[in-house]
């Protein structure tokens, strides 16, 4: 399941593990929430995957991070988009890579300012095993460990869905 | 890009003027406001970004809009915010406008909105100030009112696609109006060739050859195929001062009415920073009419002020 072209794993692969746990899990009452900006990616591409009548969403958390003062204000292309009822609702937040958990907390606060769902699950493709919090995904397609200056994003490059790496220098 | 305003990163650390800043920056600012017209339209309408972060509104001249929306953009990032009331202030027992900043950053604040009809008082404070605590112009003087000029061109944004290919039309006293310059400032840096001031002569700016700017003495001429009339408000102070006629004869020459709209282009839009004086730069009827969208302003106001004020205590990277 490796990207002869970098080494990386293959996102497409990842992605096909992804659908088949997503399908084994919806119902009418589920829906699909992507984070920004890799989880934007993925739900385009399970959008056209998934057959079922589902509502699909964005959910930035980028207010609700807790690092604005060492970091600072990331302005994303993409922002929140819940444009559905999320009461009671059965939640799949969609990301391309779980690190820290630091943005998957800011996701799932911003979920509750829009209602109470009924269940949140997190779904990712790459699992880092760094979490600084206590949460997990409920579904990783790959788990592994890469070096925490090591950055990997999931990226579109002609239409076609790529892990990128880049190192950041503190 | 470094100055007092901006760091040498390229991050905002204080607003006082539209002036040296890039388009990106504008952009960036606009981005981020519309994220934040989002949030203006959920249930709940706070987001924590400033929790634990000080807003001191501090107007030494009189203000309701800016003042007030201001404070719903504090409140909404969940800061907090101090409205200092200057009449009952140690500043009317004598205190100096940098010992009460002083005095007000001992207390914890964060971020000061200033406005004060003194041109250069919030660069002087941004001078005077350390470099946790941030400066933003609420309108000095003659000087800038950076945030409205921000809002104005934002608002345009919403409805016209293309900065570059308007005709923009701002009517009325341009000499004395802070709002008028920030908005041609901001319209020049992002592409707007035809910018027309229209109003009486002595109410024209002395610069207008260096911003290449074109004059127009009667409504008629200026607003042939406009898409944008930014309407300002008539001083009635100065209707003595400045040899201004009556309420009734500038209305008849300058005021904005149902005839004019028949000379601009069919989806032009119609602004004003208010306060509005009906019946003297503008009808009534005109003022309601579907093409204003003089309350949309006051509403993205409230989107540009949260960006600003996001943008300045997190790096914006």
């Amino acid at each position: 399941m490796k990207d002869s072209s970098n080494g990386l794993p293959s996102a497409d692969a990842l992605i096909k593990l992804m659908y088949q746990k997503i399908m084994g899990k919806i119902d009418s009452n589920t829906c699909l929430v992507g984070i920004p900006d890799g989880g934007h990616l993925l739900i385009k591409s399970l959008q056209g995957m998934i057959a079922k009548k589902i509502h699909y969403g964005l959910i930035d958390g980028s207010f609700y991070r807790d690092d604005l003062d060492i970091s600072g204000l990331k302005v994303k292309d993409k922002s929140t988009n819940i444009n559905f009822d999320i009461n009671n609702k059965k939640v799949i937040l969609i990301d391309d890579v779980f690190y820290t958990g630091r943005t998957s907390r800011a996701a799932i606060n911003e979920i509750f300012d829009y209602g109470r769902p009924k269940e949140i699950l997190l779904y990712v493709l790459i699992d880092r095993q760094s979490s600084e919090l206590p949460i997990q995904p409920n579904f990783s397609a790959v788990k592994t460990r890469i070096p925490s200056d090591t950055y990997i994003d999931l990226k579109s490059e002609h239409g076609q869905l790529k892990f990128k790496t880049r190192i950041i220098n503190d | 890009m470094t100055n007092l305003q901006i760091s040498e990163k390229g991050n905002l650390k204080h607003l006082l003027t539209i002036e040296g800043m890039n388009e990106g920056l504008i952009r960036k600012i606009f981005n981020l406001a519309e994220s934040f017209i989002n949030v203006n339209d959920r249930v709940i309408k706070n987001v924590p970004l400033l929790r634990g972060k000080t807003v001191c509104n501090l107007f030494f001249e009189n203000s309701t809009r800016t003042r007030t929306t201001f404070e719903i953009a504090a409140k909404r990032l969940s800061a907090d915010v101090i409205n200092l009331d200057i009449p009952s202030s140690s500043q009317s027992k004598g205190e100096s406008i940098l010992d009460t900043i002083d005095n007000l950053i001992a207390m914890g604040t964060n971020i000061f909105i200033i406005r004060h009809s003194k041109s250069g008082i919030p660069e002087l404070i941004a001078k005077h100030v350390g470099p946790n605590v941030h400066i933003i112009n609420a309108g000095d003087g003659n000087h800038a009112h950076p945030t409205q000029g921000l809002l104005d061109v934002f608002t345009i944004q919403k409805f016209k696609k293309n900065f570059e290919k308007i005709s923009t039309a701002i009517v009325g006293d341009i000499k004395h109006s802070r709002v008028a310059r920030s908005e041609i400032i901001a319209l020049s840096i992002l592409g707007t060739k035809d910018i027309r001031l229209i109003g009486p002569e002595n109410l024209m700016p002395d610069d207008t050859n260096i911003l290449n700017l074109k004059k127009y003495n009667t409504m008629d001429e200026g607003l042939k195929n406009i898409d944008v009339i930014i309407m300002l408000r008539i001083q009635k102070e100065r209707m003595n001062m400045d040899n201004i006629p009556t309420e009734r004869e500038y209305f008849e020459k300058f005021g904005l009415q149902e005839k004019h709209l028949a000379l601009a282009n069919k989806d032009a839009i119609i602004m004003h920073p208010g306060p509005m004086n009906r019946g003297v730069e503008i009808d009534s009827k005109v003022a309601d009419c579907k093409q204003s969208v003089i309350l949309s302003q006051v509403t993205f106001g409230i989107a540009i002020r949260m960006a600003v004020m996001a943008m300045l205590v997190g790096e914006n990277t």
